[in-house]
């Protein structure tokens, strides 16, 4: 059964790649927009989440972890409220797996990967159709299994660099990512902020260089406005994560048409300033 | 790409991109410190001078009669700060200095470690700022002041069960905000490679002396060595230099809370299973989708779900045994070295005493050191309670 998955998987019958989303924008920047799993509870979850998935590029939907170490307090609150009401590892699958037509990536921890064991999570990735992941706290140095596990079932495996990885290391990084870079874009947890971090920009703009188009770049941490999407796909990036400036919105009540319609137009906002740029 | 810092499988660096440089930085740095005449003075100085190094391995002769073999007391409670935990900072501080850091962060359950690196920080007049758990504060409101009083400012942590693995989080969060300036003094053989080393290395001054005194005393080397693990720094530090000798039974006790039968305990040897926690790769208790469960034990400085990597790989190489001590029967220990030694134990330390009562028949005539790893003042709010007696 496994290798029926993984065949279809290498045919690109789950669904559209990273890659080819990242092609068919045709230089236009991409929407990364995230939103944790059961939060505040399946049920809601799964209708905001399909919200969010029609309104950006690319859904990058986290797996709660009860010690998000990488996560400011939005998305931790965000994890605690989904744990709180009970949400497992097997509804993250579920909620990923009824969201189609947008291509998806899974954000956790690594230990909710070995928990499952990285061949299971990998191939139930297949069969939700989600196409990438993300695990914040697996550098390079450790990741021989999981990079592995990942050829195999041709999930793209998502690696980070921030300003403190240097050049030689960032190429290392660079050889081994799939999908696109997940560039951090300052010192610091994920969470909305103002104003982009001073040296952001000559950061993505280096970024840029190093990775010399053989992979996109997305940009995340403290971006929250359609300004800034916009500035930093003018510096360079290929793609902006928008995160917790989403679930901020959503987390004071979904009440009625009226808060989905809030949702709907900032997230438009975001992916006009990200198409525009 | 060869992945550094481990014990057989356990260990390694499971950490944010953020943070790896600096974790790698922080590997270089401590090999120079390491090999650096003037800082090993600097360090003797701090631990014979400002400490109060050595500390005596005292011969416990009313519990000795009364348990038929020789019980020693490796007195750490005697360190300066009442407790083995600034053997470490001492150690970490000076590092931070040698690495040109200007501020230290740490995390505290019990406070002891909170003290311990306020303590170093004012003695060697560095800024530390350091996190603790609501509910531990709640619990351990003297440590609270007493750190604030040595010119640490305590940050409270809101998050997840708001106890010390909230507030290893919450440091780790600060750390990868302010990594240039910032040095984080992690407490115990726990995290990411290369704080297990570091620990570890900055402690093995209890093993080292204990050999020394128990050669001089006896002429011969113990038939056990009993500490308490909570994340094992005190019990690594013990045990470290009498690895190879496999003559020396070496025991680490954990916390059973209230029972391994039930969710309350912190034992994360005994009961966990493998996983990563706070950047290593270790034993820890989670539930069956990985999520990390809460740790409960009497003696705060235990009650953390997971253990210093280490100490999964002694246990898996056979080469220390970990069993577990409950409340109950550390409570009475406690009373015990109270009333026959006129010895005040930290409620964790006193799990190894429990433990070393226990197992006393097994070595009649024997010897059996116990690293009295902190002092119980702390305690005596807890244990009055517990004892359902006002103070």
């Amino acid at each position: 059964m496994s290798e029926v998955r993984v065949l279809l998987a290498a045919l690109g019958f789950a669904c559209m790649s990273i890659k080819e989303t990242f092609e068919k924008l045709e230089g236009k920047g991409a929407l990364i927009g995230y939103i944790t799993c059961g939060d505040p509870n399946l049920e809601m979850s799964l209708k905001i989440t399909k919200e969010v998935a029609r309104g950006v590029d690319i859904l990058e939907l986290g797996i709660p972890f009860s010690d998000p170490i990488a996560d400011g307090a939005t998305i931790q609150a965000a994890s605690d409220r989904a744990l709180k009401a009970g949400i497992r590892v097997d509804d993250c699958f579920r909620i990923a797996s009824e969201i189609e037509g947008t291509p998806k990536v899974f954000m956790t921890y690594y230990n909710l990967v070995l928990q499952r064991g990285i061949d299971k999570f990998l191939s139930d990735c297949v069969d939700a159709g989600v196409s990438g992941l993300i695990a914040p706290d697996i550098p390079i140095e450790e990741s021989d299994d999981l990079l592995r596990a990942s050829e195999e079932y041709g999930v793209d495996l998502i690696f980070v660099v921030a300003p403190t990885t240097d050049d030689a290391r960032m190429n290392r990084i660079i050889e081994h990512t799939k999908g696109f870079l997940y560039v951090v874009s300052h010192l610091g947890v994920t969470g909305a902020k103002d104003s982009l971090y001073e040296g952001t920009i000559n950061f993505i703009q280096h970024v840029k260089t190093v990775a010399d188009n053989r992979i996109p770049i997305a940009v995340g941490f403290g971006i929250s406005t359609p300004e800034q999407v916009e500035n930093i796909i003018k510096a360079g990036a290929d793609g902006a994560i928008v995160g917790s400036a989403i679930i901020n919105l959503v987390s004071e009540g979904m009440d009625d048409e009226g808060d989905f319609k809030r949702l709907r137009d900032f997230l438009k906002s975001l992916r006009e300033a990200a198409h525009r740029a | 790409m060869v992945s550094e810092g481990k014990f057989g499988k356990f260990g390694g660096m499971f950490a944010p991109e953020i943070l790896v440089p600096s974790l790698k930085e922080l590997d270089a740095a401590f090999k120079r410190f390491c090999s650096d005449e003037n800082s090993k003075k600097e360090l003797e100085y701090y631990l014979t001078e400002f400490a109060g190094r050595e500390t005596p391995l005292y011969f416990c002769s009313n519990l000795s009669r009364e348990y038929g073999c020789k019980i020693y007391l490796k007195r750490e409670d005697l360190v300066h700060g009442g407790a083995h935990k600034l053997n470490n900072t001492l150690g970490q501080a000076l590092l931070a200095k040698y690495m040109g850091k200007t501020r230290l962060i740490a995390e505290t359950g019990a406070g002891q470690h909170g003290i311990a690196t306020a303590i170093a920080g004012a003695s060697l007049g560095m800024k530390v700022d350091v996190y603790m758990g609501s509910v531990d504060m709640e619990r351990q409101r003297l440590n609270v002041f007493r750190m604030k009083l040595m010119g640490a400012n305590v940050i409270p942590v809101e998050t997840g069960s708001r106890t010390l693995k909230d507030a290893i989080n919450e440091a780790m969060r600060d750390w990868i905000t302010n990594v240039e300036s910032t040095y984080y003094l992690i407490g115990s053989v726990v995290g990411p490679h290369p704080y297990p080393v570091i620990v570890r290395e900055f402690q093995r001054v209890i093993g080292k002396e204990t050999r020394r005194q128990i050669l001089e005393s006896e002429g011969k080397l113990p038939d056990a060595i009993v500490a308490c693990v909570g994340g094992g720094s005190n019990a690594i530090g013990i045990f470290y230099d009498f690895l190879k000798d496999m003559n020396v039974n070496l025991i680490g006790v954990e916390a059973a809370g209230e029972g391994l039968d039930t969710e309350m305990h912190s034992a994360s040897c005994c009961m966990g299973t493998d996983g990563v926690l706070h950047g290593a790769f270790t034993k820890i208790l989670q539930d069956d989708d990985g999520q990390i469960k809460t740790s409960h034990s009497v003696a705060p400085g235990l009650d953390y779900p997971g253990v210093g990597p280490e100490h999964v790989y002694l246990q898996e190489q056979g080469r220390v045994n970990y069993v577990a001590v409950d409340d109950s029967e550390t409570l009475d220990a406690f009373e015990i070295l109270c009333k026959k030694e006129g010895i005040l134990p930290a409620l964790e330390s006193a799990h190894a005493l429990a433990h070393a009562l226990k197992i006393a028949d097994e070595f009649k005539d024997g010897i059996i050191v116990v690293n009295l790893s902190g002092r119980g003042d702390k305690d005596v709010e807890t244990f009055a309670a517990k004892r359902g007696v006002l103070v």
